[in-house]
Protein backbone atom coordinates (compact mmCIF):
# COMPACT_ATOMS: atom_id res chain seq x y z
CA UNK A 1 0.00 0.00 0.00
CA UNK A 2 1.34 3.39 -0.95
CA UNK A 3 1.20 6.02 1.76
CA UNK A 4 1.50 8.86 -0.72
CA UNK A 5 -1.87 8.13 -2.30
CA UNK A 6 -3.82 7.66 0.92
CA UNK A 7 -6.49 10.22 1.78
CA UNK A 8 -5.32 12.94 4.11
CA UNK A 9 -7.54 12.21 7.08
CA UNK A 10 -6.01 8.81 7.76
CA UNK A 11 -4.67 8.75 11.31
CA UNK A 12 -1.45 7.14 12.24
CA UNK A 13 -3.16 4.75 14.59
CA UNK A 14 -5.33 3.14 11.96
CA UNK A 15 -2.45 2.25 9.71
CA UNK A 16 -1.75 -1.14 11.23
CA UNK A 17 -5.44 -1.91 11.26
CA UNK A 18 -5.62 -1.02 7.59
CA UNK A 19 -2.79 -3.33 6.71
CA UNK A 20 -4.40 -6.09 8.62
CA UNK A 21 -7.67 -5.57 6.84
CA UNK A 22 -6.06 -5.69 3.42
CA UNK A 23 -4.31 -8.86 4.36
CA UNK A 24 -7.49 -10.51 5.50
CA UNK A 25 -9.17 -9.51 2.24
CA UNK A 26 -6.54 -11.32 0.26
CA UNK A 27 -6.85 -14.38 2.43
CA UNK A 28 -10.56 -14.43 1.80
CA UNK A 29 -10.09 -14.00 -1.93
CA UNK A 30 -10.68 -17.63 -2.68
CA UNK A 31 -14.11 -17.60 -1.07
CA UNK A 32 -14.99 -14.46 -2.97
CA UNK A 33 -13.65 -16.07 -6.14
CA UNK A 34 -15.97 -19.01 -5.64
CA UNK A 35 -18.87 -16.65 -5.12
CA UNK A 36 -18.06 -14.36 -8.07
CA UNK A 37 -16.99 -17.05 -10.51
CA UNK A 38 -19.15 -19.96 -9.39
CA UNK A 39 -22.38 -19.16 -11.28
CA UNK A 40 -20.59 -18.57 -14.59
CA UNK A 41 -18.45 -21.67 -14.21
CA UNK A 42 -21.49 -23.80 -13.43
CA UNK A 43 -23.43 -22.60 -16.49
CA UNK A 44 -20.45 -22.96 -18.80
CA UNK A 45 -19.70 -26.44 -17.48
CA UNK A 46 -23.23 -27.70 -18.06
CA UNK A 47 -23.94 -25.99 -21.39
CA UNK A 48 -20.50 -25.64 -22.99
CA UNK A 49 -17.81 -27.96 -21.64
CA UNK A 50 -19.90 -31.04 -21.01
CA UNK A 51 -21.74 -30.93 -24.37
CA UNK A 52 -18.47 -30.39 -26.23
CA UNK A 53 -16.89 -33.46 -24.66
CA UNK A 54 -20.11 -35.40 -25.05
CA UNK A 55 -20.30 -34.48 -28.76
CA UNK A 56 -16.70 -35.59 -29.23
CA UNK A 57 -17.54 -38.87 -27.47
CA UNK A 58 -20.69 -39.55 -29.53
CA UNK A 59 -18.78 -38.76 -32.72
CA UNK A 60 -16.64 -41.83 -32.13
CA UNK A 61 -19.58 -44.23 -31.80
CA UNK A 62 -22.51 -45.45 -33.82
CA UNK A 63 -25.88 -44.41 -32.40
CA UNK A 64 -29.41 -45.75 -32.53
CA UNK A 65 -32.39 -43.57 -33.40
CA UNK A 66 -32.81 -42.58 -29.75
CA UNK A 67 -29.33 -41.13 -29.73
CA UNK A 68 -27.87 -43.88 -27.50
CA UNK A 69 -24.34 -44.89 -28.39
CA UNK A 70 -24.05 -48.50 -29.55
CA UNK A 71 -20.76 -49.56 -31.15
CA UNK A 72 -17.38 -47.84 -30.89
CA UNK A 73 -16.44 -46.65 -34.35
CA UNK A 74 -13.18 -44.77 -33.74
CA UNK A 75 -12.64 -42.20 -36.45
CA UNK A 76 -14.99 -44.12 -38.74
CA UNK A 77 -17.64 -41.40 -38.80
CA UNK A 78 -15.05 -38.84 -39.80
CA UNK A 79 -13.57 -40.92 -42.63
CA UNK A 80 -17.11 -41.69 -43.83
CA UNK A 81 -17.96 -38.00 -43.88
CA UNK A 82 -14.80 -36.88 -45.63
CA UNK A 83 -15.30 -39.65 -48.18
CA UNK A 84 -18.90 -38.68 -48.84
CA UNK A 85 -19.35 -36.50 -51.96
CA UNK A 86 -22.48 -35.04 -50.41
CA UNK A 87 -20.62 -33.79 -47.34
CA UNK A 88 -17.74 -32.45 -49.42
CA UNK A 89 -20.29 -30.58 -51.55
CA UNK A 90 -21.83 -29.16 -48.39
CA UNK A 91 -18.40 -28.06 -47.17
CA UNK A 92 -17.75 -26.54 -50.60
CA UNK A 93 -20.99 -24.56 -50.68
CA UNK A 94 -20.30 -23.32 -47.14
CA UNK A 95 -16.89 -22.06 -48.23
CA UNK A 96 -18.34 -20.32 -51.29
CA UNK A 97 -21.01 -18.70 -49.13
CA UNK A 98 -18.64 -17.66 -46.35
CA UNK A 99 -16.01 -16.14 -48.60
CA UNK A 100 -18.50 -14.41 -50.89
CA UNK A 101 -20.28 -12.95 -47.86
CA UNK A 102 -17.03 -11.80 -46.24
CA UNK A 103 -15.57 -10.18 -49.36
CA UNK A 104 -18.81 -8.43 -50.25
CA UNK A 105 -19.61 -7.32 -46.68
CA UNK A 106 -16.17 -5.91 -45.98
CA UNK A 107 -15.78 -4.45 -49.50
CA UNK A 108 -19.13 -2.66 -49.55
CA UNK A 109 -18.80 -1.73 -45.87
CA UNK A 110 -15.45 -0.10 -46.60
CA UNK A 111 -16.88 1.81 -49.56
CA UNK A 112 -19.77 3.08 -47.41
CA UNK A 113 -17.54 3.97 -44.47
CA UNK A 114 -15.10 5.83 -46.68
CA UNK A 115 -17.87 7.84 -48.30
CA UNK A 116 -19.57 8.58 -44.99
CA UNK A 117 -16.33 9.76 -43.38
CA UNK A 118 -16.16 12.77 -45.69
CA UNK A 119 -16.79 16.08 -44.04
CA UNK A 120 -19.89 17.19 -45.86
CA UNK A 121 -23.01 18.95 -44.57
CA UNK A 122 -25.72 16.46 -43.65
CA UNK A 123 -23.36 13.50 -43.58
CA UNK A 124 -24.75 12.42 -40.19
CA UNK A 125 -28.04 11.49 -41.86
CA UNK A 126 -26.24 9.09 -44.19
CA UNK A 127 -24.26 7.59 -41.34
CA UNK A 128 -27.52 6.79 -39.57
CA UNK A 129 -29.16 5.41 -42.71
CA UNK A 130 -26.21 3.16 -43.54
CA UNK A 131 -26.24 1.60 -40.10
CA UNK A 132 -29.95 0.87 -40.22
CA UNK A 133 -29.70 -2.85 -41.02
CA UNK A 134 -28.22 -3.41 -37.56
CA UNK A 135 -31.78 -3.27 -36.30
CA UNK A 136 -32.98 -6.00 -38.64
CA UNK A 137 -33.34 -9.53 -37.29
CA UNK A 138 -33.05 -12.71 -39.37
CA UNK A 139 -36.74 -13.33 -39.86
CA UNK A 140 -37.48 -9.74 -40.86
CA UNK A 141 -34.60 -9.73 -43.36
CA UNK A 142 -35.81 -13.05 -44.75
CA UNK A 143 -39.38 -11.78 -45.19
CA UNK A 144 -38.32 -8.57 -46.90
CA UNK A 145 -36.04 -10.41 -49.31
CA UNK A 146 -38.32 -13.39 -49.89
CA UNK A 147 -40.87 -10.95 -51.22
CA UNK A 148 -38.28 -9.31 -53.45
CA UNK A 149 -37.12 -12.71 -54.78
CA UNK A 150 -40.62 -14.19 -55.19
CA UNK A 151 -40.89 -15.38 -58.82
CA UNK A 152 -44.58 -14.56 -59.33
CA UNK A 153 -45.39 -11.46 -57.29
CA UNK A 154 -41.94 -10.39 -56.16
CA UNK A 155 -40.24 -7.08 -56.76
CA UNK A 156 -37.48 -8.43 -59.00
CA UNK A 157 -40.03 -10.36 -61.09
CA UNK A 158 -42.06 -7.18 -61.42
CA UNK A 159 -39.04 -5.22 -62.60
CA UNK A 160 -38.09 -7.96 -65.08
CA UNK A 161 -41.61 -7.99 -66.50
CA UNK A 162 -41.62 -4.23 -66.84
CA UNK A 163 -38.35 -4.20 -68.76
CA UNK A 164 -39.21 -7.39 -70.63
CA UNK A 165 -36.38 -9.53 -69.27
CA UNK A 166 -36.87 -13.18 -68.32
CA UNK A 167 -37.73 -13.67 -64.64
CA UNK A 168 -34.92 -15.21 -62.61
CA UNK A 169 -35.95 -18.18 -60.51
CA UNK A 170 -34.11 -16.99 -57.44
CA UNK A 171 -35.29 -19.73 -55.15
CA UNK A 172 -35.58 -22.76 -57.43
CA UNK A 173 -32.30 -22.43 -59.33
CA UNK A 174 -29.42 -23.87 -57.23
CA UNK A 175 -26.90 -21.15 -58.16
CA UNK A 176 -29.35 -18.30 -57.77
CA UNK A 177 -30.63 -19.66 -54.45
CA UNK A 178 -27.07 -19.47 -53.14
CA UNK A 179 -26.91 -15.86 -54.32
CA UNK A 180 -30.24 -15.11 -52.70
CA UNK A 181 -28.86 -16.24 -49.34
CA UNK A 182 -25.57 -14.39 -49.90
CA UNK A 183 -27.30 -11.12 -50.84
CA UNK A 184 -29.61 -11.25 -47.82
CA UNK A 185 -26.71 -12.02 -45.46
CA UNK A 186 -24.55 -9.21 -46.82
CA UNK A 187 -27.43 -6.76 -46.52
CA UNK A 188 -27.98 -7.79 -42.90
CA UNK A 189 -24.26 -7.57 -42.07
CA UNK A 190 -23.68 -4.14 -43.61
CA UNK A 191 -24.90 -1.96 -40.74
CA UNK A 192 -22.55 -3.42 -38.16
CA UNK A 193 -19.54 -3.60 -40.49
CA UNK A 194 -20.12 -0.06 -41.66
CA UNK A 195 -20.19 1.33 -38.11
CA UNK A 196 -17.00 -0.46 -37.07
CA UNK A 197 -15.11 0.63 -40.18
CA UNK A 198 -16.40 4.20 -39.91
CA UNK A 199 -15.07 4.34 -36.36
CA UNK A 200 -11.68 3.11 -37.52
CA UNK A 201 -11.45 5.56 -40.43
CA UNK A 202 -12.46 8.46 -38.18
CA UNK A 203 -9.58 7.72 -35.85
CA UNK A 204 -6.88 7.92 -38.55
CA UNK A 205 -4.88 11.10 -37.73
CA UNK A 206 -5.92 13.91 -40.10
CA UNK A 207 -2.31 15.11 -40.32
CA UNK A 208 -1.54 12.13 -42.55
CA UNK A 209 -4.10 13.27 -45.09
CA UNK A 210 -2.96 16.88 -44.81
CA UNK A 211 0.60 15.87 -45.62
CA UNK A 212 -0.56 13.73 -48.54
CA UNK A 213 -2.72 16.54 -49.90
CA UNK A 214 0.22 18.94 -49.83
CA UNK A 215 2.21 16.47 -51.85
CA UNK A 216 -0.66 16.30 -54.32
CA UNK A 217 -1.78 12.72 -53.73
CA UNK A 218 -5.20 12.01 -55.24
CA UNK A 219 -8.11 10.88 -53.08
CA UNK A 220 -7.91 7.39 -54.52
CA UNK A 221 -4.20 7.23 -53.70
CA UNK A 222 -4.82 8.52 -50.19
CA UNK A 223 -7.45 5.83 -49.74
CA UNK A 224 -5.14 2.98 -50.72
CA UNK A 225 -1.92 4.35 -49.24
CA UNK A 226 -3.23 5.82 -45.98
CA UNK A 227 -6.76 4.73 -45.06
CA UNK A 228 -6.50 1.03 -45.90
CA UNK A 229 -3.11 0.41 -44.23
CA UNK A 230 -4.05 2.48 -41.17
CA UNK A 231 -7.28 0.58 -40.56
CA UNK A 232 -5.94 -2.85 -41.53
CA UNK A 233 -6.28 -4.22 -37.96
CA UNK A 234 -9.97 -3.31 -37.97
CA UNK A 235 -10.37 -4.75 -41.47
CA UNK A 236 -8.88 -7.99 -40.18
CA UNK A 237 -11.19 -7.90 -37.15
CA UNK A 238 -14.41 -7.44 -39.14
CA UNK A 239 -13.31 -10.02 -41.73
CA UNK A 240 -12.74 -12.76 -39.16
CA UNK A 241 -15.99 -11.91 -37.33
CA UNK A 242 -17.93 -12.08 -40.60
CA UNK A 243 -16.18 -15.31 -41.54
CA UNK A 244 -16.98 -16.96 -38.21
CA UNK A 245 -20.60 -15.82 -38.26
CA UNK A 246 -20.84 -17.10 -41.83
CA UNK A 247 -19.76 -20.59 -40.84
CA UNK A 248 -22.44 -20.56 -38.11
CA UNK A 249 -25.25 -19.40 -40.44
CA UNK A 250 -28.53 -21.14 -39.88
CA UNK A 251 -31.53 -18.81 -39.59
CA UNK A 252 -31.48 -17.23 -43.02
CA UNK A 253 -30.94 -20.60 -44.70
CA UNK A 254 -33.84 -22.14 -42.86
CA UNK A 255 -36.06 -19.19 -43.71
CA UNK A 256 -35.07 -18.64 -47.33
CA UNK A 257 -34.11 -21.97 -48.89
CA UNK A 258 -34.35 -24.74 -46.25
CA UNK A 259 -31.05 -26.03 -47.55
CA UNK A 260 -32.33 -26.50 -51.07
CA UNK A 261 -32.82 -26.65 -53.94
CA UNK A 262 -31.06 -30.01 -54.37
CA UNK A 263 -28.93 -29.35 -51.27
CA UNK A 264 -27.21 -26.38 -52.92
CA UNK A 265 -27.48 -24.32 -49.73
CA UNK A 266 -27.31 -27.20 -47.26
CA UNK A 267 -24.48 -25.68 -45.24
CA UNK A 268 -22.66 -27.02 -42.20
CA UNK A 269 -24.98 -26.01 -39.34
CA UNK A 270 -28.10 -26.76 -41.34
CA UNK A 271 -26.74 -30.24 -42.05
CA UNK A 272 -26.04 -30.87 -38.37
CA UNK A 273 -29.61 -29.88 -37.53
CA UNK A 274 -31.11 -32.03 -40.28
CA UNK A 275 -28.94 -35.09 -39.66
CA UNK A 276 -29.59 -35.02 -35.93
CA UNK A 277 -33.19 -33.91 -35.58
CA UNK A 278 -34.72 -35.12 -38.86
CA UNK A 279 -32.74 -38.26 -39.72
CA UNK A 280 -31.86 -39.21 -36.15
CA UNK A 281 -28.27 -39.83 -37.20
CA UNK A 282 -26.71 -38.42 -34.03
CA UNK A 283 -23.28 -39.95 -34.53
CA UNK A 284 -22.81 -38.42 -37.95
CA UNK A 285 -24.24 -35.08 -36.82
CA UNK A 286 -21.81 -35.08 -33.87
CA UNK A 287 -18.83 -35.64 -36.16
CA UNK A 288 -20.07 -32.78 -38.32
CA UNK A 289 -20.34 -30.63 -35.19
CA UNK A 290 -16.74 -31.41 -34.27
CA UNK A 291 -15.53 -30.50 -37.77
CA UNK A 292 -17.42 -27.22 -37.51
CA UNK A 293 -15.85 -26.58 -34.11
CA UNK A 294 -12.35 -27.16 -35.49
CA UNK A 295 -12.96 -24.68 -38.32
CA UNK A 296 -14.38 -22.00 -36.01
CA UNK A 297 -11.74 -22.56 -33.33
CA UNK A 298 -9.05 -22.07 -35.97
CA UNK A 299 -10.36 -18.68 -37.09
CA UNK A 300 -11.08 -17.52 -33.54
CA UNK A 301 -7.57 -18.50 -32.52
CA UNK A 302 -6.17 -16.55 -35.47
CA UNK A 303 -8.11 -13.52 -34.27
CA UNK A 304 -6.89 -13.86 -30.67
CA UNK A 305 -3.29 -14.17 -31.81
CA UNK A 306 -3.61 -11.12 -33.96
CA UNK A 307 -5.31 -9.02 -31.29
CA UNK A 308 -2.75 -10.08 -28.72
CA UNK A 309 0.07 -8.98 -30.99
CA UNK A 310 -1.59 -5.62 -31.43
CA UNK A 311 -2.13 -5.09 -27.72
CA UNK A 312 1.54 -5.74 -27.05
CA UNK A 313 2.54 -3.23 -29.64
CA UNK B 1 -11.97 10.25 -46.42
CA UNK B 2 -11.15 13.11 -44.13
CA UNK B 3 -9.61 15.65 -46.41
CA UNK B 4 -9.02 19.01 -44.85
CA UNK B 5 -8.82 20.85 -48.14
CA UNK B 6 -12.23 21.99 -49.32
CA UNK B 7 -13.76 19.46 -51.71
CA UNK B 8 -14.41 20.94 -55.15
CA UNK B 9 -17.95 21.53 -56.39
CA UNK B 10 -17.82 18.61 -58.80
CA UNK B 11 -16.41 16.41 -56.10
CA UNK B 12 -19.31 17.34 -53.85
CA UNK B 13 -21.90 16.55 -56.50
CA UNK B 14 -20.31 13.15 -57.17
CA UNK B 15 -20.16 12.40 -53.44
CA UNK B 16 -23.77 13.30 -52.77
CA UNK B 17 -24.98 11.35 -55.80
CA UNK B 18 -23.13 8.26 -54.61
CA UNK B 19 -24.29 8.72 -51.02
CA UNK B 20 -27.92 9.04 -52.08
CA UNK B 21 -27.74 6.14 -54.51
CA UNK B 22 -26.24 3.80 -51.91
CA UNK B 23 -28.71 4.94 -49.25
CA UNK B 24 -31.50 4.17 -51.68
CA UNK B 25 -30.18 0.66 -52.43
CA UNK B 26 -29.71 -0.15 -48.73
CA UNK B 27 -33.13 1.14 -47.74
CA UNK B 28 -35.00 -0.32 -50.74
CA UNK B 29 -35.95 -3.60 -49.00
CA UNK B 30 -37.46 -1.54 -46.15
CA UNK B 31 -39.40 0.72 -48.49
CA UNK B 32 -40.69 -2.23 -50.50
CA UNK B 33 -41.64 -4.16 -47.37
CA UNK B 34 -43.34 -1.26 -45.64
CA UNK B 35 -45.11 -0.11 -48.79
CA UNK B 36 -46.57 -3.56 -49.44
CA UNK B 37 -47.63 -3.82 -45.80
CA UNK B 38 -50.21 -1.13 -46.58
CA UNK B 39 -51.51 -2.85 -49.72
CA UNK B 40 -54.30 -5.45 -49.88
CA UNK B 41 -52.83 -8.91 -50.53
CA UNK B 42 -55.03 -9.30 -53.61
CA UNK B 43 -53.40 -6.29 -55.21
CA UNK B 44 -49.93 -7.63 -54.39
CA UNK B 45 -50.84 -11.01 -55.88
CA UNK B 46 -51.99 -9.31 -59.08
CA UNK B 47 -48.64 -7.53 -59.28
CA UNK B 48 -50.45 -4.23 -58.85
CA UNK B 49 -47.60 -2.78 -56.85
CA UNK B 50 -48.50 0.86 -57.44
CA UNK B 51 -52.05 0.50 -56.21
CA UNK B 52 -53.30 3.43 -54.15
CA UNK B 53 -55.63 1.27 -52.08
CA UNK B 54 -53.59 1.86 -48.91
CA UNK B 55 -54.84 0.97 -45.45
CA UNK B 56 -53.88 -0.32 -42.02
CA UNK B 57 -55.97 -3.47 -42.56
CA UNK B 58 -52.90 -5.74 -42.67
CA UNK B 59 -51.74 -4.37 -39.32
CA UNK B 60 -55.15 -4.87 -37.77
CA UNK B 61 -55.17 -8.43 -39.15
CA UNK B 62 -51.67 -9.12 -37.82
CA UNK B 63 -52.60 -7.93 -34.33
CA UNK B 64 -56.00 -9.59 -34.14
CA UNK B 65 -55.64 -12.82 -36.12
CA UNK B 66 -52.12 -13.89 -35.14
CA UNK B 67 -50.37 -14.32 -31.77
CA UNK B 68 -47.74 -11.75 -32.77
CA UNK B 69 -48.23 -9.74 -29.57
CA UNK B 70 -47.61 -12.84 -27.50
CA UNK B 71 -44.45 -13.60 -29.52
CA UNK B 72 -43.27 -10.04 -29.00
CA UNK B 73 -43.92 -10.21 -25.28
CA UNK B 74 -42.06 -13.53 -25.02
CA UNK B 75 -39.07 -12.10 -26.85
CA UNK B 76 -39.06 -8.94 -24.75
CA UNK B 77 -39.15 -10.87 -21.48
CA UNK B 78 -36.51 -13.40 -22.51
CA UNK B 79 -34.17 -10.79 -24.02
CA UNK B 80 -34.46 -8.47 -21.03
CA UNK B 81 -33.83 -11.26 -18.53
CA UNK B 82 -30.89 -12.61 -20.56
CA UNK B 83 -29.39 -9.14 -20.67
CA UNK B 84 -29.81 -8.58 -16.93
CA UNK B 85 -28.36 -11.99 -16.09
CA UNK B 86 -25.37 -11.56 -18.37
CA UNK B 87 -24.64 -8.12 -16.93
CA UNK B 88 -24.61 -9.57 -13.41
CA UNK B 89 -22.77 -12.85 -14.00
CA UNK B 90 -20.29 -11.62 -16.62
CA UNK B 91 -19.33 -8.63 -14.50
CA UNK B 92 -18.93 -10.86 -11.45
CA UNK B 93 -16.64 -13.31 -13.21
CA UNK B 94 -14.72 -10.47 -14.85
CA UNK B 95 -14.26 -8.95 -11.40
CA UNK B 96 -12.85 -12.23 -10.12
CA UNK B 97 -10.31 -12.37 -12.93
CA UNK B 98 -9.15 -8.80 -12.40
CA UNK B 99 -9.37 -8.09 -8.66
CA UNK B 100 -9.16 -11.44 -6.90
CA UNK B 101 -6.12 -13.60 -6.40
CA UNK B 102 -6.81 -17.31 -6.26
CA UNK B 103 -5.35 -20.60 -7.29
CA UNK B 104 -5.67 -21.63 -10.95
CA UNK B 105 -6.83 -18.15 -11.93
CA UNK B 106 -4.92 -18.23 -15.21
CA UNK B 107 -5.98 -21.79 -15.98
CA UNK B 108 -9.64 -20.91 -15.48
CA UNK B 109 -9.23 -17.79 -17.56
CA UNK B 110 -7.76 -19.85 -20.42
CA UNK B 111 -10.77 -22.15 -20.07
CA UNK B 112 -13.00 -19.11 -20.64
CA UNK B 113 -10.98 -18.14 -23.68
CA UNK B 114 -11.36 -21.65 -25.09
CA UNK B 115 -15.11 -21.39 -24.55
CA UNK B 116 -15.17 -18.46 -26.93
CA UNK B 117 -13.86 -20.72 -29.68
CA UNK B 118 -16.61 -23.31 -29.28
CA UNK B 119 -19.74 -22.57 -31.33
CA UNK B 120 -23.01 -23.18 -29.49
CA UNK B 121 -24.41 -24.53 -32.78
CA UNK B 122 -22.05 -27.50 -32.49
CA UNK B 123 -23.32 -28.41 -29.03
CA UNK B 124 -27.05 -28.57 -29.64
CA UNK B 125 -27.31 -32.35 -29.58
CA UNK B 126 -26.20 -32.98 -25.96
CA UNK B 127 -27.75 -29.68 -24.85
CA UNK B 128 -31.09 -30.75 -26.24
CA UNK B 129 -30.86 -34.01 -24.27
CA UNK B 130 -29.89 -32.08 -21.12
CA UNK B 131 -32.83 -29.67 -21.21
CA UNK B 132 -35.20 -32.46 -22.14
CA UNK B 133 -34.06 -34.51 -19.13
CA UNK B 134 -34.42 -31.46 -16.89
CA UNK B 135 -37.98 -31.02 -18.12
CA UNK B 136 -37.26 -27.53 -19.41
CA UNK B 137 -38.62 -27.93 -22.95
CA UNK B 138 -41.12 -25.30 -24.06
CA UNK B 139 -40.58 -23.09 -20.98
CA UNK B 140 -38.91 -19.72 -20.68
CA UNK B 141 -36.21 -21.43 -18.63
CA UNK B 142 -34.90 -23.32 -21.65
CA UNK B 143 -34.34 -20.01 -23.44
CA UNK B 144 -32.72 -18.40 -20.42
CA UNK B 145 -30.63 -20.80 -18.38
CA UNK B 146 -28.03 -21.76 -21.01
CA UNK B 147 -27.40 -18.04 -21.68
CA UNK B 148 -27.21 -16.65 -18.14
CA UNK B 149 -23.54 -15.94 -18.68
CA UNK B 150 -21.17 -15.66 -21.61
CA UNK B 151 -17.45 -16.09 -21.99
CA UNK B 152 -17.36 -13.26 -24.50
CA UNK B 153 -19.06 -10.89 -22.07
CA UNK B 154 -16.67 -11.87 -19.30
CA UNK B 155 -13.70 -11.32 -21.59
CA UNK B 156 -14.95 -7.95 -22.77
CA UNK B 157 -15.62 -6.69 -19.24
CA UNK B 158 -12.30 -8.03 -18.01
CA UNK B 159 -10.51 -5.94 -20.64
CA UNK B 160 -12.46 -2.94 -19.44
CA UNK B 161 -12.06 -3.60 -15.68
CA UNK B 162 -8.30 -3.87 -16.12
CA UNK B 163 -8.28 -0.18 -17.05
CA UNK B 164 -9.71 0.79 -13.66
CA UNK B 165 -7.09 3.07 -12.06
CA UNK B 166 -5.08 1.45 -9.30
CA UNK B 167 -5.71 4.47 -7.08
CA UNK B 168 -9.37 3.53 -6.84
CA UNK B 169 -8.49 0.09 -5.51
CA UNK B 170 -6.04 1.54 -3.03
CA UNK B 171 -8.54 4.11 -1.86
CA UNK B 172 -11.15 1.39 -1.45
CA UNK B 173 -8.76 -0.71 0.63
CA UNK B 174 -8.13 2.27 2.88
CA UNK B 175 -11.81 2.94 3.24
CA UNK B 176 -12.15 -0.69 4.22
CA UNK B 177 -14.55 -1.63 1.45
CA UNK B 178 -15.06 -5.34 0.99
CA UNK B 179 -15.11 -6.89 -2.45
CA UNK B 180 -18.89 -6.63 -2.80
CA UNK B 181 -18.85 -2.94 -1.97
CA UNK B 182 -15.91 -2.24 -4.27
CA UNK B 183 -17.56 -4.20 -7.09
CA UNK B 184 -20.94 -2.56 -6.70
CA UNK B 185 -20.06 1.02 -5.73
CA UNK B 186 -16.89 1.59 -7.71
CA UNK B 187 -16.11 -0.92 -10.45
CA UNK B 188 -19.59 -1.11 -11.99
CA UNK B 189 -20.24 2.66 -12.14
CA UNK B 190 -16.73 3.26 -13.42
CA UNK B 191 -17.25 0.84 -16.34
CA UNK B 192 -20.71 2.07 -17.27
CA UNK B 193 -20.00 2.38 -20.99
CA UNK B 194 -18.75 -1.19 -21.34
CA UNK B 195 -21.73 -2.47 -19.38
CA UNK B 196 -24.14 -0.62 -21.65
CA UNK B 197 -22.36 -2.08 -24.66
CA UNK B 198 -22.56 -5.59 -23.29
CA UNK B 199 -26.20 -5.01 -22.38
CA UNK B 200 -27.09 -3.97 -25.92
CA UNK B 201 -25.04 -6.81 -27.33
CA UNK B 202 -26.65 -9.49 -25.19
CA UNK B 203 -30.15 -8.11 -25.67
CA UNK B 204 -29.76 -8.16 -29.45
CA UNK B 205 -28.15 -11.58 -29.26
CA UNK B 206 -31.12 -13.01 -27.40
CA UNK B 207 -33.56 -11.17 -29.64
CA UNK B 208 -31.95 -12.72 -32.74
CA UNK B 209 -31.71 -16.28 -31.39
CA UNK B 210 -33.13 -18.67 -33.91
CA UNK B 211 -31.86 -22.26 -33.89
CA UNK B 212 -32.08 -23.00 -30.17
CA UNK B 213 -35.61 -21.58 -29.62
CA UNK B 214 -36.76 -23.39 -32.74
CA UNK B 215 -35.57 -26.70 -31.28
CA UNK B 216 -36.82 -26.22 -27.75
CA UNK B 217 -40.14 -24.36 -27.96
CA UNK B 218 -43.27 -25.47 -29.74
CA UNK B 219 -46.22 -23.58 -28.31
CA UNK B 220 -47.25 -19.97 -28.64
CA UNK B 221 -46.75 -19.54 -24.89
CA UNK B 222 -42.99 -19.66 -25.23
CA UNK B 223 -42.31 -19.15 -28.94
CA UNK B 224 -40.10 -16.14 -29.66
CA UNK B 225 -40.70 -13.55 -32.32
CA UNK B 226 -38.14 -14.81 -34.87
CA UNK B 227 -39.62 -18.28 -34.89
CA UNK B 228 -43.11 -16.83 -34.61
CA UNK B 229 -42.66 -14.96 -37.87
CA UNK B 230 -41.51 -18.16 -39.53
CA UNK B 231 -44.57 -19.88 -38.12
CA UNK B 232 -46.90 -17.22 -39.54
CA UNK B 233 -45.20 -17.46 -42.87
CA UNK B 234 -45.44 -21.23 -43.14
CA UNK B 235 -48.97 -21.55 -41.68
CA UNK B 236 -50.58 -19.50 -44.37
CA UNK B 237 -51.80 -21.77 -47.14
CA UNK B 238 -51.81 -19.00 -49.67
CA UNK B 239 -49.22 -16.38 -48.91
CA UNK B 240 -50.93 -13.43 -47.30
CA UNK B 241 -48.04 -11.17 -48.18
CA UNK B 242 -49.69 -7.99 -46.97
CA UNK B 243 -50.12 -9.31 -43.45
CA UNK B 244 -46.68 -10.94 -43.39
CA UNK B 245 -45.06 -7.68 -44.40
CA UNK B 246 -47.08 -5.87 -41.73
CA UNK B 247 -45.84 -8.34 -39.08
CA UNK B 248 -42.25 -7.75 -40.21
CA UNK B 249 -42.79 -3.99 -40.04
CA UNK B 250 -44.30 -4.25 -36.55
CA UNK B 251 -41.11 -5.93 -35.38
CA UNK B 252 -38.52 -3.91 -37.21
CA UNK B 253 -39.81 -0.39 -36.58
CA UNK B 254 -39.39 -0.36 -32.77
CA UNK B 255 -35.95 -2.02 -33.03
CA UNK B 256 -34.74 0.64 -35.42
CA UNK B 257 -36.10 3.43 -33.23
CA UNK B 258 -34.31 1.99 -30.18
CA UNK B 259 -31.17 1.64 -32.24
CA UNK B 260 -31.21 5.26 -33.38
CA UNK B 261 -31.73 6.46 -29.82
CA UNK B 262 -29.02 4.19 -28.44
CA UNK B 263 -26.62 4.63 -31.31
CA UNK B 264 -24.41 7.11 -29.57
CA UNK B 265 -23.58 4.67 -26.77
CA UNK B 266 -23.44 1.71 -29.06
CA UNK B 267 -21.01 3.24 -31.51
CA UNK B 268 -18.46 4.36 -28.95
CA UNK B 269 -18.70 1.08 -27.08
CA UNK B 270 -18.31 -1.08 -30.13
CA UNK B 271 -15.31 0.75 -31.42
CA UNK B 272 -13.74 0.32 -28.04
CA UNK B 273 -14.36 -3.42 -28.27
CA UNK B 274 -12.97 -3.59 -31.78
CA UNK B 275 -9.73 -1.84 -30.97
CA UNK B 276 -8.97 -3.78 -27.82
Amino acid sequence: MLKSTTPTMVEAGTKTKKKHRTFSLNAKDKYYALLFLGPSLLILSVFVFYPMLRTLYISMFLTNTLGKTTVFNGLGNYTDLLGSPEYIASLGSTLVYVFAVTILTVGIGLLLANLASKRLPGIGVFRTLYSVTMGVSVSVAAIFWLFIFNPSTGFFALLSNMVGLPVINWLTDPTMAMWAVIITTVWMNLGFTFLILLGAISSVPTTLYEAASIEGASERRQFFKITVPMISPTLFFVSTITLIEGFKSFGLIDLITKGGPTNSTNMLVYRIYKDAFYSGNYAQASSEAIILTVIIAFFTFLQFKFLEKRVNY
Amino acid sequence: MISTNKPSRLNKIVSYTLLLLLAFVILAPFFIGIWTSFLPTMEIAKGNFLSTDLSFNNYVAAFTKTPILRYLANSLVVSTLTMAAQLVFCSMSAYAFVFLKFKYRNAIFILFLITMMLPFEAEIIPNFTTVKNLGMLDHYSVLLIPFLTSAFGTFMLRQSFMQTPNELKEAADIEGLNHFQFYWNIVLPYNKVSLITLGAYSFLGAWNQYLWPMLTTFSNNSRLIQNGLRQLQSEETFNDWGMIQASAAIIVIPTILVLFIGQHYFKSGMNEGAVK
